[in-house]
């Protein structure tokens, strides 16, 4: 009843005032208000998704696309919804566009690649496709993780963005001898590492009496010593990086 | 009582369970004196006080390093996805009844852990549950089980068959409404409210009738025209007011009171559009048992844009106040601050934080209410910088208090903050209806999901706070490293029970906090242990990831 009456409401209102077309939906709005809680506001917060970045679990073309959010994925965490199909394609038109900004650069991939082993000396401490030292985070697949800005800036300014993921830590056990690595995890009673001779490490904490993050990154700032030309390339050869090729 | 004493007592009850071992009706009484038949645990919270606490006294600070595993039970679910295992059991001669996500009820023989027998309640599509398709767990009465379902169903199942004895329809899941809590059962009723609060449900508390599943009572937590409170709502925002509930209750049969915590008001992030005090969201209300009308109410947080749930246990406890014998309320708030109630007047006593809080500067000595922190507000991106952060100085997974030491323990979240931020919001039936979110200070840090953890202590940790309930005065501190969704268990022979998000499950001597014992179970610890007793041997169980994990002691 309530229907029928705001659907006569809603026909004699635009008899009476046929305005302007309603605004289309704001897919981002849209997504904000409805999935970020979940997805998280780059849309990488459930596991082996990456909405932001064009990875999905189970669909792959906009209609399957358009089909999740109305419907959910039944017996999951992802509920059906009450979007209109318009509403819904707003959201992954907004999400498709978020991928193609992520992966926009201008620069050239294959000079690139040539400054990452050459000039830029990267690979003394990144590795990318089994090349490479292990000591800093393997790059293999950070066009896929990270937003070509954000590589940009990383580059020149290392410090803007350590990802909690890739910090490293200084232990000084209880007889003295001092440990630096890339923090793999911890525990109220261990700590893992891989430390700078590339081996894995596990200590307990009982056996160690200094644990200290190193707040600086311990990568040094290109900004000087490559061109801006070279850094784009770099970029984009960093962004080009999807994961999949040889280990 | 000397200590002594009462541990022979206890001894002697547990002796006199092994030999009767006849499944008998839990009957009213029964549940009112469950604190005399501590093999059992009748209920979600072991006991109408809630205070999460077990008489057994087998399991000691000197022999608890001798705890071994008894039996694991690994989830067999129709959605494998569902890993979020929060139920805590409740026991009855012998059986356990645990729900396994979504929503089956299984019985187990709690000395093997093998099953006798599984209910099957198939949800609706619908049903969009806010915070994981999940059920805390059972109320028993006599023969029956009491199930809510995240469609919004009430069930009743034959304890000893698992064959449904009624199935109400309650509430529509389509307009995001879902039960998640286990139901507390009083009298001939069964009591429940319902999830909801980030879809604009107009929450509320119902009685049924444990024979036939007909509702009894209820009372609405958002006031609608006409009931008192009613003018604490702006315009309309009453209808899609939130005020969830998410937790059980506590009871004090004496008073013939029940006691529930709240939760948020909708939308969450935005109070724009429901200016007023926004009764009873974040407050807890103690209702007749028998009508469902309310004798009193205390607001923790009025006018909440911070997700502050009340949904905290309320933890009863005759002690002395002031010299004095009291009937008081302990409740550690999701808002920050440690509350001391009296639950027959609802009288604000004391409130300290225990936790760093920078949204507001105390409480009025008087009446208890929050003094705002001008500015302390959810604004555009990047936010407000708020302690605590959005899961609270504490949230669902239950405190404990014991007589015995005249502490409380509270599960916490310390050095914890969110960025707030405010957001449009438009009601629309079935959506999420939040105005905005809170993120991490830190990018990428997630902590307290378990398998990885990379945060520094000042980016937030998990521990198991003693505080002094009658100053408020912290009394010691059990720190992890990450953060803890793990709830406390606390015995007479003064042994703590909890864990944490790194999955250790641990003992600690409840008067100091020292460890004694701990283990390693794979994956987040999400529930709150519980203790019981068969065949004279008492059992510890807790669940983990996708398993309930029980421990005994070696023979």
């Amino acid at each position: 009843m309530l229907a029928l009456l705001v659907g006569a409401a809603t026909s004699f209102a635009l008899a009476q005032a046929p305005a302007a077309m309603p605004p289309p939906p704001d897919g981002e709005q849209l997504y904000r208000e409805n999935c970020i809680e979940c997805h998280g506001p780059e849309g990488d917060e459930v596991p082996d998704v990456d909405l932001g970045r064009g990875r999905f679990r189970r669909a792959t073309t906009d209609p399957e696309l358009v089909g999740i959010v109305l419907r959910g994925i039944p017996n999951t965490a992802m509920p059906p919804s009450n979007f209109s199909e318009a509403q819904a394609s707003a959201i992954v038109q907004f999400l498709r566009a978020k991928a193609t900004r992520a992966a926009a650069t201008a620069g050239n991939a294959a000079s690139g690649r040539a400054l990452f082993t050459g000039k830029g000396a990267c690979t003394s401490c990144h590795r990318v496709n089994g090349v490479g030292a292990r000591t800093a985070p393997d790059l293999s697949d950070i066009g896929r993780l990270r937003h070509s800005t954000d590589i940009e800036r990383s580059i020149v300014e290392p410090d803007f963005m350590v990802v909690p993921s890739s910090r490293f830590i200084r232990l000084v056990t209880r007889d003295g001898a001092t440990i630096i690595g890339r923090l793999l995890n911890q525990d109220s009673f261990t700590v893992q590492l891989l430390d700078s001779k590339e081996q894995l490490r596990s200590l307990m904490r009982a056996d160690l009496k200094e644990v200290a993050f190193i707040d600086q990154s311990p990568m040094p700032s290109y900004r000087g010593k490559l061109t801006p030309q070279e850094i784009d390339d770099l970029v984009s050869y960093l962004v080009s990086l999807q994961g999949g090729g040889v280990q | 009582m000397s200590e002594r004493r009462g541990a022979s007592l206890t001894s002697l009850f547990v002796a006199f369970a092994a030999l009767a071992s006849l499944q008998a009706q839990v009957t009213f009484d029964r549940l009112v004196r469950a604190a005399q038949e501590p093999q059992n645990w009748l209920s979600y919270s072991g006991g109408y006080f809630s205070q999460r606490h077990s008489e057994l006294v087998q399991i000691t600070p000197d022999n608890v390093r001798n705890l071994e595993s008894a039996w694991i039970y690994q989830l067999n679910s129709r959605e494998p996805t569902s890993t979020r295992f929060e139920v805590t059991p409740v026991v009855v001669d012998g059986v356990m009844y645990i729900v396994q996500p979504p929503n089956d009820i299984i019985a187990l023989d709690a000395v093997s852990g093998r099953p006798f027998w599984t209910y099957s309640y198939n949800p609706s599509p619908e049903a969009r549950p806010c915070c994981g398709r999940l059920n805390r767990g059972v109320a028993i009465h006599e023969d029956r089980l009491f199930m809510g379902t995240i469609d919004g169903h009430m069930v009743a199942v034959d304890a000893r068959t698992g064959k449904l004895l009624w199935d109400t329809t309650v509430v529509r899941p389509e307009a995001g409404y879902a039960f998640a809590s286990a139901p507390l059962v009083i009298k001939d009723k069964v009591i429940m409210g319902p999830a909801g609060g980030e879809y604009g449900i107009r929450g509320f508390l119902a009685a049924f009738d444990v024979a036939t599943g007909r509702e009894v009572w209820r009372f609405n937590l958002v006031p609608g025209p006409g009931e008192p409170g009613f003018d604490t709502w702006q315009g309309d925002s009453w209808k899609t007011g939130g005020a969830s509930i998410w937790l059980t209750g506590s009871y004090d049969p004496e008073l013939n009171l029940t006691y529930w915590g709240v939760g948020n008001p909708g939308p969450d992030w935005n109070g724009d559009n429901r200016e007023g005090d926004n009764l009873y969201s974040n407050s807890v209300v103690a209702l007749d048992a028998d009508t469902g009308k309310l004798k009193w109410h205390f607001q923790f947080s009025p006018h909440d844009e911070f997700d502050y749930d009340a949904v905290q246990i309320p933890v009863l406890a005759d002690a002395a106040w002031e010299g004095k014998p009291r009937k008081l309320m302990y409740f550690a708030n999701r808002n920050g601050f440690f509350y001391v109630l009296d639950r027959a007047t609802g009288r604000f006593l004391s409130g300290k934080p225990f936790v760093e809080v920078n949204w507001a500067s105390g409480l009025d000595p008087t009446s208890g209410r929050p003094i705002r922190v001008a500015g302390k507000a959810p604004s555009a991106p990047p936010g407000t910088l708020i302690f605590p952060g959005n899961q609270g100085g504490t949230n669902w997974y239950s405190p404990s208090y014991s007589p015995r030491t005249g502490l409380f323990y509270i599960p916490t979240w310390a050095n914890y903050s969110s960025l707030y931020v405010r957001d449009k919001v438009e009601y629309v039936e079935g959506r999420r209806f939040a105005g905005g979110g809170a993120r991490a200070p830190v990018p990428g840090i997630r902590t307290g999901q378990g398998g990885y953890s990379w945060a520094k202590p000042e980016e937030g940790y998990g521990a198991v706070r003693a505080i002094d309930p009658t100053t408020g005065a912290l009394r010691w501190e059990y720190k992890m490293s990450d953060l803890t969704w793990a709830g406390v268990l606390t015995t007479a022979s003064n042994v703590l029970f909890s864990g944490g998000g790194e999955g250790y499950f641990y003992a600690l001597d409840a008067r100091t906090g020292n460890l004694l014992w701990k283990t390693q179970l794979g994956a987040v610890i999400r529930s709150g242990p519980m203790s019981y007793a068969v065949n004279g041997r008492q059992h510890v169980a807790v669940t983990a990831g996708s398993g309930l994990f029980v421990f005994k002691l070696r023979e």
